[in-house]
């Protein structure tokens, strides 16, 4: 039989480890892709003395990538400090499991940043985080960076998919080298918006196309 | 893993029949020879009279004249030449306006999208919630400029069976030409050009047990239809291309061995995976309508799970299916048809289609059953979604 994935990834999605919920969490977060739809959760229990994760949990409303990702990056989580947990990236957790389609990506990224979320929001919980800072292009160029090109796997910005970004009153302008009716157009879009959208002092996200 | 493989995507395509085979091997190793004209060479003749056989066969079971039928590569060249062939001939003479439904499949939409750059303007019905296209709606569409209406007879994903003769009417009335992408309900659901008011019909061979990359169009007598695939004389100088006589000869015998028992025995058994997946299996919803669909379809969403997880755990089990969800496309666009239907992301990201064909049993629809049953029970344990809905119900 011929699987789409490696053996790694199918043990994983088979057998996912660390699902479920935590009550009474520390940090909880929940990413979603309105693009692909995938939906993860992730639930940690910090120990404040030594400041590690204690215990990770997640749920996945997600196809097998997705799952997968979700169960390694728990995995490689579990007992390490904060700050090494947030710096778990996309890469490394492919990586643990043999490799991800590219094309998988932005399913498989949500667990990743799930665990990331769940962590800043431990921080927001216990007054660990840093004052609110204005919008800029490079705050802009940051948060698209997490946006992945389907076509390449790779970030929209690492790709030079985004040829421009200009941030001014509240709106945040964003120009996609692709034209407009490709067939990765609306996803990018969609992500785009979900990544932009929610900065506090962003009121409209506009994203246009060179053709 | 699994050692049998229970197929039920027969809507992509169908295992090959061996009677199909068996009548055209004497045309790969004996007749071999291109069709000639009534003044070639003895094999040529022989190949001639063979494909004018199979043409025959083809236009009787719909009703038509042989020379209302040629064969193509497939439906979707079919649909192609029905629509970009009508606006070649129609457009500067009567007018630039084509309607289509916005559940199509892909070869009628996105022809259509190819002739609005070309600066026709195209109409795309909606549908209702099952899928349904309004016929008030489309007779009020329909205007001086209008050259063609493309609905299909039944949907590619949900099933769902259009009232074509109405629609057949109502482009009478208006003077329209009617095209429907018949690739799902030929020789399953009747089709009659002698009685139905429909100028163009796209049917294939790989939803039958026959071979892939064989098709055919009808074209009403007298339709206005320009060439567009330039060569030969071929196919009544209406498709150029060296003829496909074993496909066409395999193509006849597919279409001979499909029998109304056999129809029913499929319809037999959508109906008990229907039954049992809604009945069996909670938070279940079929996508399309109960009856008025294909006798071979079944759609069916799984709530607060994901298609891609649901397919690759059937196939592990063995079994092959296809789902509406993003993470399953090419394109990681959720199906169209079920956002047509009015759809929400979540109802295509957990929808599975089941097609059943000639060699499914009443065991494969209870095995399948069954697996699912156990697959979407354990997605559903690690799902963040669901969880409150299912605590109301306890």
């Amino acid at each position: 039989m011929k699987f789409p994935y490696t053996d790694i990834v199918l043990e994983h999605f088979r057998h996912p480890r660390n699902v479920g919920r935590i009550e009474n969490p520390d940090g909880k977060a929940t990413e979603g892709s309105p693009a692909c739809g995938d939906m993860v959760s992730v639930y940690i229990k910090v120990d404040p003395k030594t400041n590690t994760i204690a215990d990770v949990k997640f749920e996945s409303y997600g196809c097998a990538s997705n799952i997968a990702t979700g169960s390694i990056i728990t995995e490689l989580a579990k007992g390490k400090t904060l700050d090494e947990a947030k710096n778990i990236t996309w890469k490394q957790a492919s990586d643990a499991l043999g490799g991800l389609p590219k094309i998988k990506a932005h399913c498989s990224v949500l667990a990743v940043e799930g665990l990331r979320s769940a962590i800043q929001n431990y921080e927001e919980r216990h007054g660990l985080v840093k004052e609110k800072k204005p919008t800029t292009v490079e705050v802009v160029r940051q948060r698209l960076r997490k946006v992945i090109n389907p076509l390449t796997g790779l970030n929209v910005v690492r790709t030079n998919l985004v040829q421009d970004i200009k941030v001014k009153d509240g709106t945040v302008r964003v120009l996609v080298d692709l034209p407009r009716d490709h067939q990765f157009a609306h996803n990018i879009t969609d992500e785009i918006l979900e990544k932009i959208e929610p900065l506090w002092d962003v009121k409209e996200v506009v994203v246009e196309f060179t053709e | 893993m699994a050692d049998k493989l229970i197929y039920l995507d027969n809507a992509a395509a169908t295992r090959l029949d061996e009677r199909v085979l068996e009548a055209m091997r004497p045309y790969f190793f004996d007749t071999y020879a291109v069709a000639t004209s009534e003044f070639g060479y003895s094999q040529g003749i022989e190949a001639r009279e063979t494909l004018d056989e199979a043409r025959t066969a083809l236009a009787n079971s719909l009703g038509a004249a042989p020379e209302e039928f040629i064969f193509t590569s497939g439906s979707t060249e079919s649909s192609n030449i029905a629509l970009k062939g009508v606006a070649l001939a129609l457009g500067k003479k009567k007018g630039k306006h084509i309607i289509v439904s916005k559940i199509e499949d892909f070869p009628v939409l996105h022809s259509a999208q190819a002739l609005e750059k070309q600066g026709f303007r195209v109409t795309y019905l909606d549908v209702d919630g099952e899928g349904f296209v309004d016929l008030d709606r489309l007779r009020d569409s329909i205007t001086n400029e209008t050259i063609l209406v493309s609905i299909q007879h039944a949907n590619q994903e949900i099933g769902t069976i259009q009232d074509i003769e109405a629609v057949g009417r109502i482009c009478r009335e208006k003077e329209v030409l009617f095209h429907t992408d018949a690739t799902h309900t030929f020789t399953r659901v009747p089709l009659d050009m002698k009685k139905m008011a429909v100028d163009l019909v796209t049917v294939s061979a790989h939803t039958i047990h026959g071979l892939k990359g064989t098709g055919g169009l009808y074209i009403r007598q007298g339709t206005q239809i320009a060439k567009w695939v330039d060569g030969g004389f071929q196919e009544f100088n209406l498709r150029a291309g060296l003829e496909n006589i074993p496909g066409a000869v395999g193509f006849a015998k597919a279409v001979e061995l499909v029998t109304p028992e056999e129809t029913k025995r499929l319809q037999e058994m959508r109906d008990h995976l229907i039954d049992r997946m809604l009945a069996e299996i909670p938070h279940s919803t079929l996508n399309g309508h109960r009856w008025k669909r294909l006798p071979q379809n079944a759609n069916i969403t799984f709530h607060f799970v994901e298609g891609e997880s649901m397919t690759l755990h059937l196939d592990m089990r063995g079994f092959a299916v296809s789902t509406g969800s993003a993470c399953f496309s090419r394109s990681l666009e959720a199906s169209h048809v079920i956002s047509g239907i009015g759809g929400d992301h979540e109802r295509a990201h957990g929808s599975i289609r089941f097609t059943l064909g000639r060699y499914n049993t009443m065991e494969d629809v209870d095995a399948v059953v069954q697996a699912l049953a156990e697959i979407v029970e354990e997605l559903r344990s690690i799902s963040p979604l669901g969880k409150n809905e299912e605590k109301e119900e306890a």
